[in-house]
């Protein structure tokens, strides 16, 4: 009734508030915050985001998936850093994830997320991940939101240009920043032997179709410089890989001076499809090497791990036409390929221009061998025959960028602390905006695809100085959200990440959300310490090994009342959670225990390895609020000296008579 | 009726700053469909809400049909479930058929968060044992041959 009378009004008041649209346009557009931002990036409660952002977590080693345009943080996924709160790292299913050829690391630094990709585009089924420092390369299954395996790379250091895939994720890639000696020869070396000694090494990591599993296809010996970022070709470009070098001056010391000495460094061009038929020609070396790879299992809840010890290597100095040089200048960071697969961004740290590289013009130029010689045996194109053209005066410091798909880039400038939106094909400044402060890497839904769907850009700041109120010395870092649907950029959301944001993509919410596993079918559940039904709970003494089988459901433990653990006993808490419907994880925890909880998700087993300290009673609990009476759900396990005789005993609810010898005494 | 055009006048301007009109009358739009919702004299308490509209029961056991039933009880049921007529966290089974319909217990094992939004009888016994019912993810099969099984339990032969 309301709305039929308010239908002139209505009519009225749209014609009064066309007059009114004016007042609404920022009056500023690079860096003013307008009238409409919130309700842009407003998303009502109990509404989804429209996106999924994976978001890379820096010095904590995770990834932190968030909700866009809301900037909500959906959830924090441990891939390469122990994660207590999960029981990762912590639970002897989840503990061979983070072994490797060292032995168990707890710790990494996580820098970039990449998704799968199917023809180009994003298909949902997993996003890949790098570790830095213990170079490794994982890939996390977006239908449980859990690393399922990680891939160590031996004659690796600072895996920076990584884990980038290819257009149908034939391949992750992985670049070393820091060159080294080889794994197989002695590394006990000067260390201003470096260009007599030190190997860059690419690794081209295989991932199977149907599961995803992930071997090291092979590897490329390149020049000792620092590969730092890389990109598929695409389309017509597809069959070759580019990676960003610097220091191709060769330092050792004070890179800061040192390697920002020649006006030009490279991106190297690498030709993987003529790597392939090397391969396939047995054309490589094996090597005899060390490096884990850690696959978890979904079925029973495992992760394994298994040492290799071969991979083989292919010599881009031996091997001609694999790798080209092209010049590109001041120490280039960003690499980047636009949809089409045409041209190749280069963005020179320290350069105050963009070079946007032609592949077609690459192409002719390497037929016609039009080289200006060679740098440790890899040819090196001539800059301008490979060149497209420069975006002039474009900003300060330019690092990452992404593309539009509708003919433009926005470029990341470090400097002057802005992003800046150009033309490829006219190679002009269309727009740019400030950020607050010091952007690195910035991400476009499905930006680094053929298909962008480029609703936003999200910039991840570096310095967040004043953006959020202090908290001491250590301030979260800033992401901030840009609508890009219009001529002018607009500022309209700042969210906090953890760790430190460096590569994050973003993809259509449709693309995953249907995908998301609810819960896992305990019939299906193959753990070898799986209890299925309280009829089948028990404890199992073995010598000084105890196997606790035991269940959870809302809100009791089965068995919930154990005598008979001794000093000396390894206990082994097999938890394993009933219950069949979303969202009910019950927790395990134990007065005491040295190494953390378990977190269990519903159908799944998880295993605490417990070793008692000292004689006594020893609560344990759900540390994950169940229902009414999660506060009821608790037990008791008594541990005695080694020597004593008290009996296995285990029960749940059996109400007998108190046998307390201390209480009859 | 003034107050009404100067909220009006706000909502627009600040829609035509914004491209959210048309997610605005989608909200109109979907709320007659509320309405229609909330109205549900239709509410069937003893057959419950959820798929089973009728169950075929024989007057004999149908015993491989009560064999898989016990097995489903042992891993998702037993828990909190006892055959007798104790109250562990859910009621005991023992006599169950004879308080509910087929219809009433396949549709509550199957569907009981809708149910204990609705259903007085499932309410009634939230109130006593205070935990909700957890969703087992029965299948259609796994909650007719629990049914057998507590029809055996119950003395059928």
């Amino acid at each position: 009734m309301k709305n039929f009378k308010l239908f002139p009004v209505a009519l009225f008041v749209s014609i009064v508030s066309l007059l009114f649209v004016d007042s609404c346009k920022p009056k500023n557009a690079g860096n003013a915050v307008t009238a409409d931002a919130a309700s842009k990036s407003y998303v009502a409660p109990g509404k989804y985001d429209e996106f999924y952002n994976f978001v890379s977590g820096g010095f904590s080693g995770q990834m932190s998936v968030y909700g866009l345009p809301s900037g909500r943080l959906l959830r924090v996924v441990p891939v390469f850093s122990v994660d207590p709160e999960k029981g990762y790292g912590y639970s002897e299913e989840t503990k061979p994830m983070l072994n490797t050829s060292r032995g168990f690391v707890p710790w990494d630094d996580l820098h970039h997320s990449e998704l799968s990709q199917t023809n180009g585009e994003i298909d949902g089924r997993w996003v890949f991940a790098n570790a830095n420092n213990t170079p490794r390369v994982a890939r996390i299954d977006l239908s449980t939101f859990r690393t399922a395996e990680i891939i160590e790379l031996p004659n690796s250091a600072g895996n920076h240009s990584s884990p980038f895939i290819t257009e149908n994720t034939e391949y992750v890639v992985a670049g070393t920043r820091f060159s080294v000696p080889p794994d197989n020869v002695n590394g006990d070396v000067p260390i201003n032997s470096y260009k007599k000694n030190f190997k860059g090494t690419i690794s081209f990591i295989s991932v199977d179709k149907a599961t995803g599993n992930m071997n090291i296809a092979f590897q490329l010996k390149c020049p000792g410089v620092n590969f730092d970022l890389s990109h598929a070709g695409k389309g017509k470009s597809h069959g070759w890989f580019f990676f960003s070098c610097y220091n191709t001056e060769q330092a050792n010391t004070l890179l800061e001076v040192n390697a920002s000495q020649r006006d030009k460094d490279f991106i190297m061009a690498v030709n993987w499809k003529k790597a392939e038929e090397y391969l396939k020609a047995g054309k490589g070396q094996k090597e005899t090497v060390k490096y884990a790879h850690n696959i978890y299992d979904e079925k029973n809840h495992t992760a394994t791990s298994e040492l290799k010890t071969e991979v083989i290597v292919l010599d881009t100095k031996e091997l001609k036409d694999i790798c080209y040089f092209i010049p590109c200048p001041k120490s280039p960071h960003g690499c980047d390929v636009d949809p089409t697969g045409e041209y190749i961004v280069g963005s020179g740290k320290l350069a105050a221009l963009i070079p946007v590289f032609s592949f077609d013009k690459l192409m002719n130029a390497i037929t016609a061998k039009d080289f200006i010689g060679d740098y440790d045996g890899i040819p090196v194109v001539k800059y301008e025959s490979a060149l497209y053209g420069e975006v002039k005066k474009p900003g300060l410091g330019p690092l990452h960028t992404e593309f539009d798909g509708k003919g433009n880039a926005i470029t990341t400038f470090f400097v002057s602390s802005e992003i800046v939106k150009w033309n490829i094909k006219d190679l002009k400044v269309l727009d740019r905006a400030s950020t607050y402060y010091s952007p690195g890497h910035l991400c476009i839904p499905g930006g680094d695809s053929k298909k962008p769907n480029a609703k936003y850009v999200i910039v991840y700041n570096k310095i967040t100085k004043d953006r959020y109120l202090p908290t001491g010395p250590e301030l979260a870092q800033s992401a901030q959200i840009f609508d890009i649907t219009g001529d002018k950029m607009q500022l309209i959301l700042d969210f906090p990440t953890i760790g430190e944001p460096h590569y994050a993509q973003a993809v259509s919410a449709d693309v995953i959300k249907n995908n998301s596993l609810k819960f896992y079918k305990i019939e299906e559940n193959t753990n070898a310490f799986v209890t299925k039904g309280e009829s089948s709970a028990k404890v199992v003494r073995k010598d000084k090994r105890v196997d606790i089988y035991i269940t959870a459901i809302r809100s009791h433990f089965a068995p919930d009342n154990i005598e008979g653990i001794k000093m000396g006993d390894d206990v082994y808490w097999h938890v394993t959670n009933l219950e069949q419907d979303w969202d009910v994880p019950h927790g395990f925890a134990i007065k005491n225990a040295s190494n953390g909880e378990l977190l269990v998700m519903p159908g799944e087993t998880q295993t605490l390895k417990w070793t008692p300290e000292k004689p006594g009673i020893f609560p344990f609990y759900c540390t994950d609020f169940c229902s009414a009476l999660h506060q009821e759900m608790q037990g008791y396990v008594r541990v005695s000296p080694a020597n004593s005789s008290t009996a296995l005993l285990f029960s749940t609810g059996k109400n007998v008579a108190p046998v307390d010898s201390a209480v009859s005494k | 009726m003034k107050k009404l055009i100067i909220t009006g006048l706000i909502t627009l301007i600040i829609a035509a700053c914004g491209s959210n009109s048309s997610d605005e009358k989608k909200q109109t739009a979907s709320a007659p469909e509320q309405k229609e919702a909330n109205g549900n004299p239709s509410y069937d308490p003893n057959r419950g809400e959820g798929k089973f509209s009728k169950v075929d029961i024989s007057s004999t056991l149908d015993v491989s049909k009560a064999d898989a039933g016990n097995k489903v009880f042992t891993v998702k049921c037993s828990s909190c479930h006892k055959l007798t007529e104790e109250k562990l966290v859910g009621p005991g089974w023992k006599g169950v058929t004879s308080r509910h319909t087929p219809e009433w217990i396949m549709n509550f094992a199957t569907n009981p968060d809708a149910m204990l939004d609705k259903d007085p009888k499932a309410q009634a016994m939230l109130e006593i044992c205070l935990v909700r019912m957890p969703n087992q993810n029965l299948t259609d099969e796994d909650a007719r041959d629990i049914f057998e099984f507590m029809r055996k339990n119950d003395g059928v032969k």
